[in-house]
């Protein structure tokens, strides 16, 4: 990697770069130390067997029984709570861009409320409220309350997003809209939000990735059958191999929120160089900090 | 942005899905052309992820003591085993599965107690089994239910065999839960958990396993009485038949070659089987 | 109408909730900046090992990582962190659990505090002849925290949320007896209004401080 100066360190001389090269050893000694020491308890547990890993390597079956119909409804869970969560999200963004007091306020309040809440919570009590008031079939319940409990959180952060997204947009564009005779309704529908939508969409795939791993909890707490949960019958026919079963889920995991993140990152970079939008964008690691719960309680906060 | 690239990408998406389900599905659509019944589909509820009674194996077919059973009451009510619908019955379900009539009938080692029998029906019992202890095949220090003082104990989250022996024989126990057999098996295996303790045909199952042949043995400490039935919906007359059904097993010998092939390699000793109606306390 | 609240310990389980806050947070504020220093450190394989560590950690739901601690750390090797029965035990790990996971989030903060200093400040200080310590304390470090304080505040928020998950180990704080709760009392809203307002409550005032605070100290640009 060609070396550059910045705000920390300059570009290393002869002396510098003799100690960075004893640093990289020590740190290597400590890395493959800790790595040693993990791989020996590993194998004094017998946890390395490969009767152990196996499955996964040569028993398809272990994919088609177990790992691929258990991310097929982490998948389904997560687009679910996607679909459902963005226009809500957007309903309320929108109100809390509105011209009136109290919509703005009402708005905010629900907003604030959800985003204050541990999803778990939400979850938990999705469920049970599912089972004593409605009458869904037990096996469908615990996708209704995963995907519920992401909804009523999601939404909350979503409608940020959209927020940020129609507040990225340069004022030109609402005053535009305005001197050619749109009302504001109009100004949103067919200016703000087509618009804003691209600005978001790194910000949205970025969220899908917290929804993905929040569907986990589902598995863990509710009984969804999701990919984490396949750990369980996975273990149970194949002699409790749970740390390689473990670990197996969460490389799945790892790649295939690696790879959204990835492409969150792709949009964005895109995005900021398209020359035909108005290069406004929301991006990635927006979401985390859009606003902190409590910020926008209060109808004091309108419109920038 | 373009649109359409996105919808092609979903499309694809969900073509893969489509793809793994369907081989994911093919598995268990065997049987289907009956040979004397009424090729009427039937719906029973068993547990998924127990070893030795209910477990989908990796084929998606299912084995063990319950399935058998099941597999056998559904012949003598007229279906072929084809004709079978297996269904996950978690034990938090399954009263309002019988209820709401997602299932004919459960054989999902349940056990019969009052607070249960006044919201569904029981047939049988067909097998008695009690609380106990799998513990390691070379620890000798547990030989009686009071040596759990001070050993570290393993059960799965809502179950309440654990708090069970922490109230009864060894309040010095510690307790650990876990929210599935397999991760205290690992614990076990590990030499972190002293004992894993629930029902014994549980606990045979486990033992069972080829993986774990010789590693694990069971206490005997008969800690509690289990009697398992077969659940039906309040008032139905599926009883009666499930109960004729189950004497007619145990006559011709199936039952007891049911229990040999399931529990027969832990080493477990099996109550001979329970006369119907008659609840051991 | 409260009646069934007795028996349970909701103010114990809501003060596990605080403990595990407070101690993650601060153990993953140090390990946080600490992965911060390898991520903009001058040693590549440091650099390397700061962003495998903020990726990977960052893609895993919490859940598995609560889980592995209690499978993989306790069970496998052995780290029981000195500590004999399970409720401590248990403990422990839920805490080591939320620090490897909000340590990536506080280190991505931190990072991109850092990042906010315009090279331009160093080179001047350079120029009237401060040295690296200097630099460091003088001008990048005050500006960075400033401009950190607000993206911390939500990483603190989370946490907070986050420590329901230690319920998957059993950890008995608030969301496991809310589960228990529900399983044996037939009073499904209050209970869940309840957890609900306890959660605002610990939530809400450290969201209005902290924003309040971050915008008080904030590098106007």
């Amino acid at each position: 990697m060609k070396e550059r100066p910045t705000v920390l360190y300059d570009v290393p001389g002869p002396r510098a770069r003799r100690r960075n090269v004893l640093y990289t050893v020590l740190f290597l000694l400590a890395l493959a130390a800790l790595i040693w020491w993990v791989v020996l308890s590993l194998e004094e547990k017998n946890q390395l067997e490969w009767s152990k890993w196996s499955p996964f390597f040569t028993d398809s079956r272990a994919w088609t029984t177990y790992i691929l119909p258990g991310l097929e409804n982490t998948l389904i869970g997560a687009a679910l709570a996607m679909v459902i969560a963005l226009p809500l999200g957007a309903l309320f963004g929108i109100a809390r861009l509105s011209d009136h007091r109290w919509v703005r306020g009402a708005a905010g309040t629900v907003v604030e409320f959800f985003r204050a809440i541990p999803v778990l919570i939400l979850m938990l009590f999705a469920n049970a409220a599912y089972s004593e008031f409605t009458d869904i079939r037990p096996e469908t319940r615990p996708l209704y309350a995963v995907v519920t409990g992401l909804v009523l959180y999601n939404a909350s952060v979503l409608a940020e997003v959209v927020r940020a997204g129609i507040l990225s947009l340069p004022a030109g564009q609402t005053d535009a809209a305005k001197a050619i005779g749109m009302r504001k309704g109009q100004t949103m529908a067919h200016v703000l939000l087509p618009q804003s939508v691209t600005a978001m969409l790194p910000a949205l795939v970025s969220q899908l990735v917290v929804i993905v791993k929040d569907t986990a909890l589902g598995g863990a707490m509710l009984g969804f059958s999701e990919l984490l949960a396949s750990v369980r019958p996975m273990s149970a026919n194949y002699g409790a191999n749970t740390i390689a079963s473990f670990t197996v889920v969460a490389v799945i995991f790892v790649l295939l929120n690696f790879a959204l993140t990835t492409f969150a990152a792709w949009l964005e970079r895109r995005l900021r160089r398209a020359k035909k939008s108005t290069g406004a964008v929301v991006g990635a690691d927006a979401v985390e900090e859009l606003a902190t719960p409590g910020e926008h309680v209060g109808p004091a906060d309108g419109p920038k | 942005m373009n649109p359409r690239k996105l919808t092609k990408a979903g499309v694809a998406a969900a073509a893969a899905l489509a793809l793994s389900f369907s081989v994911a599905g093919c598995g268990d659509d065997g049987g289907g052309g009956g040979t004397g019944g009424d090729n009427e589909k039937i719906t029973v509820g068993i547990k998924f992820d127990q070893p030795g009674l209910g477990l989908k194996t990796p084929d998606g077919t299912y084995t063990g003591f319950d399935v058998d059973v099941a597999t056998y009451v559904a012949k003598e009510l007229g279906h072929d085993p084809g004709d079978i619908e297996w269904k996950e019955a978690k034990s938090a379900d399954r009263e309002t599965m019988l209820q709401r009539g997602d299932v004919d009938f459960i054989t999902a080692s349940y056990s019969i107690n009052d607070e249960r029998a006044e919201k569904v029906d029981f047939a049988g019992p067909y097998l008695l089994a009690h609380q106990d202890v799998l513990i390691r095949a070379d620890d000798n220090s547990i030989t009686k239910p009071s040596d759990l003082n001070n050993k570290k104990l393993c059960s799965v989250t809502g179950s309440t065999s654990a708090q069970n022996i922490k109230t009864k024989v060894a309040p010095e126990a510690q307790l650990q839960e876990y929210g599935g057999y397999s991760e205290c098996l690992t614990g076990l295996e590990n030499g972190v958990i002293d004992a894993l303790t629930t029902d014994d045909s549980i606990l045979a199952g486990y033992a069972a396993q080829e993986e774990f042949k010789g590693k694990f043995k069971l206490g005997g400490f008969k800690l509690s009485n289990e009697n398992y039935g077969i659940g039906v919906q309040k008032g139905s007359e599926l009883k009666a038949q499930i109960n004729t059904a189950l004497e007619k097993m145990v006559a011709d010998g199936s039952w007891e070659q049911a229990v040999k092939k399931n529990f027969g390699p832990a080493g477990y000793k099996n109550e001979p089987p329970p006369k119907i109606g008659e609840i051991v306390r | 109408m409260f009646d069934f609240l007795e028996g349970y310990d909701l103010l114990g389980a809501f003060w596990v909730t605080v403990q595990l806050t407070v101690i993650s947070a601060i153990g993953s504020l140090i390990w946080g900046t600490l992965l911060a220093a390898m991520r903009v450190s001058p040693v590549p394989l440091m650099r390397g090992f700061g962003t495998a560590y903020v990726n990977v950690v960052r893609n895993i739901p919490l859940t598995v990582i609560i889980v592995f601690t209690s499978l993989g750390l306790f069970q496998t090797l052995g780290v029981s962190m000195g500590a004999k029965d399970f409720t401590t035990i248990n403990f422990r790990l839920a805490v080591l659990g939320l620090i490897a996971y909000t340590a990536a989030f506080v280190c991505e903060a931190v990072r991109s505090g850092i990042n906010t200093v315009p090279v331009g400040q160093v080179e001047a200080a350079r120029a009237i002849g401060l040295d690296f310590p200097q630099v460091l304390r003088l001008i990048v470090l005050p500006q960075a925290f400033r401009s950190v304080v607000g993206p911390l505040a939500n990483v603190l928020i989370a946490l907070t949320k986050n420590t329901t998950v230690a319920a998957a180990i059993g950890v008995g704080e608030a969301a496991l007896l809310m589960r228990e709760m529900i399983e044996n009392e037939a009073q499904l809203i209050l209970i869940s209004v309840i957890f609900a307002v306890g959660f605002i409550c610990l939530t809400l005032p450290t969201g209005l401080l902290l924003g309040r605070l971050s915008k008080k100290v904030a590098v106007k640009r």
